[in-house]
């Protein structure tokens, strides 16, 4: 069994995923071969300039876009703080109350605890049991000086799935900008900018197979917003510095095909989850799926083991090859344990209890064999330890 | 982040569960902070001859409650009250800052298993220096840093 104990399955792809050897392959010419800055004149940086509106039209294809409202950024949290700051301070004489959700990202989060510093006002609106946001909530929150709304398209930890054309409409009634995190989205939720009322979007893409250190932020056409980064003339003068060339096509690669076949991708990856789901909640007692039952994800499965502690879960599971993640403190660094999961009314301990799985592309039938067959003892060995395990949640020991 | 020795003593504890008869027992910590620890102790005459532990919490938990148990048998129980969570530390050749307090909470455990011992006796528990949850330090891989 020695080849198993070192066997690695690879679950956390909510926090990256692995760059895919075509998308590599289409990057590679732009290091040394077409290294040219895309803003010379000359014919040699033609190629460069190319790749990257070749990258642009793919990314606006992909969201229902127009090429010219797509702008690359240096990833996920640059361009949640390029649209939250820059449509509030943009629309600052019109209002100064943003309308967002407790459950999300820090890029988003501490991006509006800034502006409050700066004296903006900012409402966090609460979730349901399974972290949805009532689009109702969004409606009652908006005041006269409301200039934007931030939800997100798809939770990061739990998966939920977001009503995310509800809200938009919702703001759009009450002439409120929307703005959508959709960096988990990509690949896994169908986006259309049009039909969804979104006016921002924010999307990274080392979450689809893609590089990182690469992003792009949807402005739609017309929206008032400050630039972040100054400088430099690129993207037609709202985001300076020279273009990450390379990570640029690799992300234009990377969405088209991510976004190819989102229902094959989903029917497959979402029977994976499904049956690890099935597996883990019928062998272990006293555990729980956080988010949404339906609304969710395809490949992700959160989970709370009661009477555990999530940080040691994950260095039994590492020990056997198994990459997760949890939402313990104990693995953070701080006090609290996930606002998320504390969000949908969780208690501390079944916070510090969580283990996040998230499938991609690489996993294998194989690995949710394996997977069933480890966590179970693991959780049961740290039962064993605990002594808030009752009797009838102890698992037992196999030889 | 962990030391090989807090690995392997957080993988292979030693010591762990309940003692039925017990002469002391400590519980320390709770839920919301994320670490729970109890220990049990058997004395007699004036020496620890057995102790065990029961650990809810992350593996520098585990694993200090393991450490400590080992240190502890066999030792006065004035020694043991002095035992310092310096020593669970550099049995274990090093915690992260942000996991010392599972030591200290280890030490605490062993105090207030001697407390319980000395009340169970008729005699006045010490005075222990006070455990708080977490210490604002934290107790890793996190989805906050997707």
């Amino acid at each position: 069994m020695n080849d198993q104990d070192q066997r690695p399955v690879y679950m956390d792809h909510a926090a990256t995923t692995f760059m895919k050897p075509e998308i590599l392959a289409a990057m590679a010419p732009y290091f040394s071969r077409y290294f040219g800055n895309p803003s010379s004149l000359y014919r040699f940086a033609r190629e460069s300039r190319k790749g990257v509106e070749g990258a642009r039209e793919a990314v606006g294809a992909a969201l229902g876009a127009s090429t010219d409202e797509i702008f690359f950024t240096a990833g996920g949290s640059e361009a949640d703080n390029w649209a939250i700051k820059g449509a509030a301070l943009a629309n600052r004489e019109r209002g100064d109350h943003i309308v967002t959700s407790a459950i999300e990202h820090h890029a988003v989060l501490h991006t509006c605890e800034w502006l409050e510093k700066q004296g903006f006002s900012v409402t966090y609106l609460p979730v349901d049991e399974f972290g949805r946001v009532d689009p109702g909530d969004v409606g009652e929150a908006i005041t006269d000086r409301t200039t934007l709304v931030s939800v997100m398209t798809a939770n990061n930890e739990i998966g939920t799935i977001q009503p995310v054309a509800e809200i938009g409409k919702v703001a759009h009634d009450h002439g409120v900008l929307f703005h959508t995190d959709a960096v988990q989205a990509v690949g896994a939720v169908p986006i259309d900018v049009e039909r969804m009322g979104i006016d921002l979007l924010s999307l990274s893409g080392h979450k689809f197979y893609g590089p990182k250190g690469t992003g792009a932020l949807y402005i739609r056409r017309g929206t008032r917003i400050e630039n972040l980064i100054h400088g430099g003339g690129q993207e037609r003068g709202r985001r300076a510095g020279t273009e990450n060339v390379p990570g640029i096509v690799g992300l234009g690669r990377a969405i088209e095909l991510a976004t190819a076949d989102i229902e094959g991708h989903n029917r497959r990856i979402a029977a994976m989850r499904d049956r690890l789901v099935r597996g883990i909640l019928g062998s272990i007692p006293d555990a729980r799926l956080n988010g949404h039952p339906t609304e969710r994800l395809v490949n992700n499965a959160s989970f709370s083991f009661r009477y555990v502690e999530g940080e040691s879960i994950l260095l039994l599971l590492d020990a056997r090859g198994i990459c997760a993640s949890t939402g313990s403190a104990c693995s953070s660094g701080s006090l609290e344990p996930s606002h998320v999961l504390l969000a949908t009314g969780l208690s501390h301990e079944e916070a510090h209890g969580s283990l996040r799985l998230t499938l991609g592309d690489a996993n294998t039938a194989e690995d949710i064999d394996y997977v069933l067959e480890i966590l179970p003892d693991a959780i049961g060995r740290l039962r064993r330890i605990s002594p808030l395990t009752p009797a009838h949640a102890r698992i037992p020991e196999v030889d | 982040m962990y030391t090989e020795k807090v690995i392997a003593e957080f993988t292979n504890p030693e010591n762990v569960g309940e003692i039925a008869d017990a002469d002391g027992v400590g519980e320390v910590g709770s839920p919301a902070c994320g670490d729970i620890m109890k220990i049990y102790l058997k004395i007699e005459g004036d020496k620890i001859t057995d102790a065990r532990f029961q650990t809810f919490g992350c593996a520098a938990a585990i694993a200090s409650s393991s450490m400590t148990t080992r240190m502890i048998r066999g030792m006065p129980l004035s020694e043991a009250w002095e035992f310092s969570n310096a020593d669970v530390v550099d049995a274990l050749g090093g915690l992260p800052p942000a996991k010392v307090h599972c030591s200290v909470l280890a030490r605490d455990a062993v105090r207030a298993a001697i407390n319980d011992y000395r009340t169970r006796r008729g005699l006045e528990p010490r005075e222990t220096g006070s455990s708080r949850c977490c210490d604002g330090a934290g107790c890793g891989s996190k989805p906050e840093n997707d």
